[in-house]
């Protein structure tokens, strides 16, 4: 709080009310109907509607289906996470070795932040499209029946390459600030101890960019869970077959394209418990990571 | 980055020059896709369909870009190309714009002044970071259809404006500003819109333009909202209407023409964060925070 | 310029009072001082003046006008801060002249008053630079120019000089004097510094926890302390005082010596006070204070010798000439000087 402020009283609510109307209108409104019709079932022309408590939430997570789509997101987001973190750190690394030349590479590295996920998807099944695809076509030449639009494997790595290739400049941009802030003397200290460069890599820089990592895997998880619907509504429309239909695919899915309101609810507020743990989750580590310093 | 001072990771002789080669292939992975895009907008549908697809520009780029932009995307699209990238522009900078001065005056009151449920206010604001569009999809839609603002602007931006984050970058900055400084514009004679004009936002402008950046970025990569309120083809973005061209099942597809519209579709955000680099990486690391 | 009257000010935060009633007339063109400790309220009482804390009872006027209820700006004064608050995207200049621009005066008179000011302090070289690119002491500089281009009725300044190096800050004190001369302006100055308050105060408000222990001229504060706060706070090195049982017309101290004092009470604890420089060397013999002496510190010109009252553990500083010879260990007769000496209630610290 501070110690001068304003004497006006009325001022303050006007310059908030934009803010908390639009809040309200458009985000507590809406967020109190998802909870109320996840426990309603509604008659299929929407006329009546009857209290049934959970079993909206019952009937949902016995649904294979939406097991299924569980299990995509945890596959999903795994992989992205991985190779989105473990890709940016190996560059960010090197890119800190660099002496000159570094502010080039970075202005390179950053662009795909600034790619739609819908068009990401697109530039790489423009590459690896089955009929015309540039870099599909040495697969073929190999041998492999090469067809994401078909195999839901290959369906996978087609997102997950697009995910993990869009989110790379952010993780990159954050392994750079990490490294940059670890204090020079540590790595002098260590290189005086004796320690070979690898080895000071494992003991010291990556512990201190643990809180880095932290921060960015809770991000990677939200986004994968979150932002990369363009993707797959783009590219595989989470088929062939459900195999790339995640969490939030199938919520618009069956809250749309199938036109079941009470489910779709039910599935809304599952993800707003994710939201909130992962959240909640994060500003936990932030607190701690202020005493990390 | 280049700030003179060498990284405690700097490597030496060959242990360099072999983290520049990692460094160029990284880079040529992630700017391949671009590249890619790129070259196949100078292509004709013919070479196109016919991989691989050359290395280089063609000669076809010239045409390409002269069909789509006078007439061959309403052909496909039903609407023009100047109409998609105005749409889109529209948005991202209504969003940007939006979320700059709703979050800003925001922070200015829950800073600046002293009222009953101040905090309650704040903490109201921030909760809708745990509240975004995939988890309330349907009834979010619903409100939008009883406001009757499915097809239009408002109904593409107003939503997407409400910002804890861009509001909490705002709080964290101005708290900073030292006490004695808004004490100095008082004794000076300066009331709330004064201390603001005059001395609040020139010292924000670096933030601004960070948010500015940011947010650009995020209204034009909107994927999900204008999906669900938009129908009509005269009000889509450019990320939509490439959405519903391509098809690829269809053989007619005028692939050349899909590819202009992808490179006109990427080419804007990311020429604002190449040339805004600097106050887009601190908007990126702030508001993260 | 104008007169500043306080009447019963008092100031609480969630029911807790911190400022207990003061009450003052500060005269047009006289410069007052506010000295105390930190936590004082020092501070808060120069910002009530300034309207930038709400008043909780009694009342301000400046001028002939009751200001409570004004804003900071409706009330014609100008402040300077203890970090002095320069608008950090604003030239010299623009900071200067930006309360003026506010007011609506017309361009040249700014012109002409940031000239004059910038004259005044030197700051012409540096009317177009920004604050970043300033020294310290020219930011200080700027920051008084701010206030006296607004020529105000009163002249507010919030420990303008503890930011500043030591020898800047001599430097600075004795500018901030010259231009009250030359200005005649009303100002009320904080500090907790107290050579500053004895060099530029016309008179002095010695605070202490809310409440104005003594308001004097610097020489009455020194020779005629109302409180045993204000003895022990104003003068350096500080009194010593201690406690002394009265026996008809005669001081038992600590150490049980038996010393005639005039003055007195008849019977009874009394708190006395004696500064280091007020003690005269005397031949053992005559009625004195035994002080043995544990280290001895040399200045140059004087020296101060720290002690003990023999018999006992109450300290006692003593300004020695500059050629003492005395050692650790010696065993020194000291007297207060003629009127020198200071008596106090131990029980409400009041002078006697």
């Amino acid at each position: 709080m501070r110690r001068t402020v304003f004497p006006h009283k009325l001022l303050p609510w006007l310059l908030l009310a934009p803010q908390l109307a639009i809040t309200l209108i458009f985000f507590y409104w809406p967020a109190a109907q998802a909870f109320r019709q996840s426990v309603l079932r509604e008659d299929p022309f929407g006329l009546s509607s009857q209290f049934v408590g959970l079993a909206n939430f019952r009937k949902v997570l016995n649904d294979p289906a939406y097991l299924n789509a569980l299990q995509v997101t945890v596959v999903f987001s795994v992989l992205v996470a991985f190779f989105a973190l473990g890709i940016a750190l190996f560059l960010a690394v090197q890119a800190e070795k660099i002496i000159r030349g570094k502010g080039l590479y970075r202005t390179m590295m950053i662009w795909p932040y600034a790619v739609a996920p819908a068009i990401a998807g697109m530039l790489w099944l423009f590459m690896f499209n089955p009929s015309f695809g540039t870099l599909a076509w040495p697969l073929r030449q190999l041998g492999i029946n090469w067809n994401p639009l078909l195999d839901g494997e290959q369906a996978m790595a087609l997102v997950v390459a697009a995910a993990t290739w869009k989110q790379i400049s952010y993780n990159f941009l954050f392994f750079v600030a990490g490294l940059q802030a670890i204090p020079k003397s540590l790595l002098e200290a260590a290189a005086i101890d004796g320690a070979s460069r690898r080895h000071a890599f494992w003991t010291i820089v990556f512990p201190l960019l643990a809180p880095t990592t932290f921060f960015l895997l809770v991000v990677n998880t939200v986004y994968a869970l979150f932002d990369t619907f363009g993707i797959i509504h783009a590219v595989t429309g989470g088929g062939p077959g459900r195999s790339t239909e995640t969490l939030v695919y199938k919520v618009y899915n069956d809250g749309f394209v199938n036109l079941i309101m009470g489910d779709s609810a039910a599935q809304s507020v599952i993800l707003m418990v994710i939201v909130i743990a992962l959240t909640a989750f994060q500003f936990r580590f932030i607190e701690k990571r202020v005493h990390y310093g | 980055m280049d700030n003179g001072t060498h990284s405690p990771l700097a490597a030496r002789g060959a242990a360099r020059t072999i983290a520049h080669l990692w460094m160029i292939l990284g880079v040529i992975i992630v700017a391949f896709p671009v590249y890619y895009v790129f070259i196949a907008s100078t292509h004709s549908v013919q070479t196109i369909l016919r991989p691989p697809l050359p290395l280089l520009p063609g000669a076809e780029g010239y045409e390409n870009y002269r069909a789509a932009f006078s007439g061959e995307i309403d052909r496909i699209g039903g609407v023009s190309l100047w109409r998609l990238l105005g749409n889109t522009t529209l948005i991202a900078v209504g969003i940007a714009v939006g979320k700059i001065v709703i979050s800003m005056a925001s922070a200015y009151a829950i800073v600046f002044f002293k009222f009953p449920f101040r905090m309650a206010c704040f903490w109201l604001i921030f909760i809708t970071l745990m509240l975004p569009v995939e988890v309330r999809i349907q009834p979010t839609y619903k409100v939008m259809v009883d406001l009757g603002l499915i097809d239009t602007y408002a109904g593409l931006i107003l939503p997407l404006i409400a910002s804890a984050t861009a509001t909490l970058l705002f709080r964290q900055f101005f708290m900073t500003i030292p006490d004695e400084l808004l004490e100095a514009a008082r004794v000076d004679g300066a009331g709330p819109w004064r201390f603001f004009k005059d001395i609040l936002w020139p010292l924000s402008l670096t933030n601004v333009a960070a948010i500015f950046v940011i947010q650009f970025i995020y209204g034009w990569t909107q994927y999900l909202w204008p999906l669900l309120v938009t129908n009509s083809n005269e009000m889509n973005t450019i990320v939509i209407a490439l959405k519903k061209m391509v098809s690829f099942a269809d053989a007619d597809t005028p692939w050349n023409l899909v590819m202009v519209t992808s490179v006109l579709a990427i080419l804007p955000p990311i020429l604002v964060v190449v040339l805004m680099q600097r106050w887009f990486v601190k908007g990126l690391v702030e508001t993260e925070k | 310029m104008a007169h500043i009257q306080l009447n019963d000010l008092r100031k609480s935060y969630a029911g807790q009072e911190v400022i207990h009633g003061i009450t003052m007339d500060i005269s047009n063109g006289e410069f007052v001082v506010i000295v105390g400790p930190s936590g004082c309220g020092k501070s808060t009482l120069l910002r009530m003046v300034a309207g930038l804390e709400g008043i909780s009872a009694g009342t301000i006027s400046i001028g002939d006008r009751v200001v409570n209820d004004l804003e900071p700006r409706e009330r014609d004064i100008a402040m300077v801060f203890q970090n002095y608050a320069l608008y950090p995207h604003m030239s010299v200049r623009e900071n200067m002249a930006y309360g003026l621009k506010i007011a609506k005066m017309p361009v040249a008179e700014i012109d002409a008053r940031v000239a004059k000011a910038a004259t005044m302090l030197e700051l012409e070289p540096y009317l177009d630079r920004k604050p970043r690119a300033l020294s310290g002491g020219q930011r200080q500089r700027v920051a008084m120019g701010r206030a006296l281009v607004r020529e105000p009725a009163a002249f507010l300044l919030d420990e303008p000089l503890s930011n500043l190096d030591a020898k800047l800050r001599v430097q600075m004190r004795l500018q901030i004097k010259e231009l009250h001369q030359r200005t005649g302006q009303t100002t009320l100055y904080v500090t907790h510094d107290q050579v500053e308050a004895m060099t530029l105060a016309d008179r002095l408000i010695v605070m202490n926890k809310g409440v104005a222990e003594q308001i004097a001229t610097p020489h009455e504060v020194y020779t005629n302390p109302a409180s045993e706060f204000v003895a022990g706070f104003i003068g350096s090195p500080a009194m010593n005082i201690f406690t002394v049982r009265a026996e008809a017309g005669v001081a038992v101290l600590p150490g049980g010596q038996r010393l005639p004092l005039p003055g007195l009470p008849a019977s009874g604890e009394v708190r006395l006070g004696l500064r280091p420089e007020d003690m005269v060397l005397v031949e053992a013999g005559t009625p004195a204070i035994p002080v043995v002496l544990k280290s001895v510190e040399w200045l140059g010109a004087d020296a101060f010798g720290y002690g003990v009252i023999e018999g006992s553990e109450v300290l006692m500083t003593l300004r020695l000439p500059g050629n003492t010879v005395a050692k650790r260990g010696d065993r020194l007769h000291v007297a207060a000087a003629e009127g020198r000496i200071h008596l106090f209630s131990p029980a409400t610290g009041k002078r006697l």
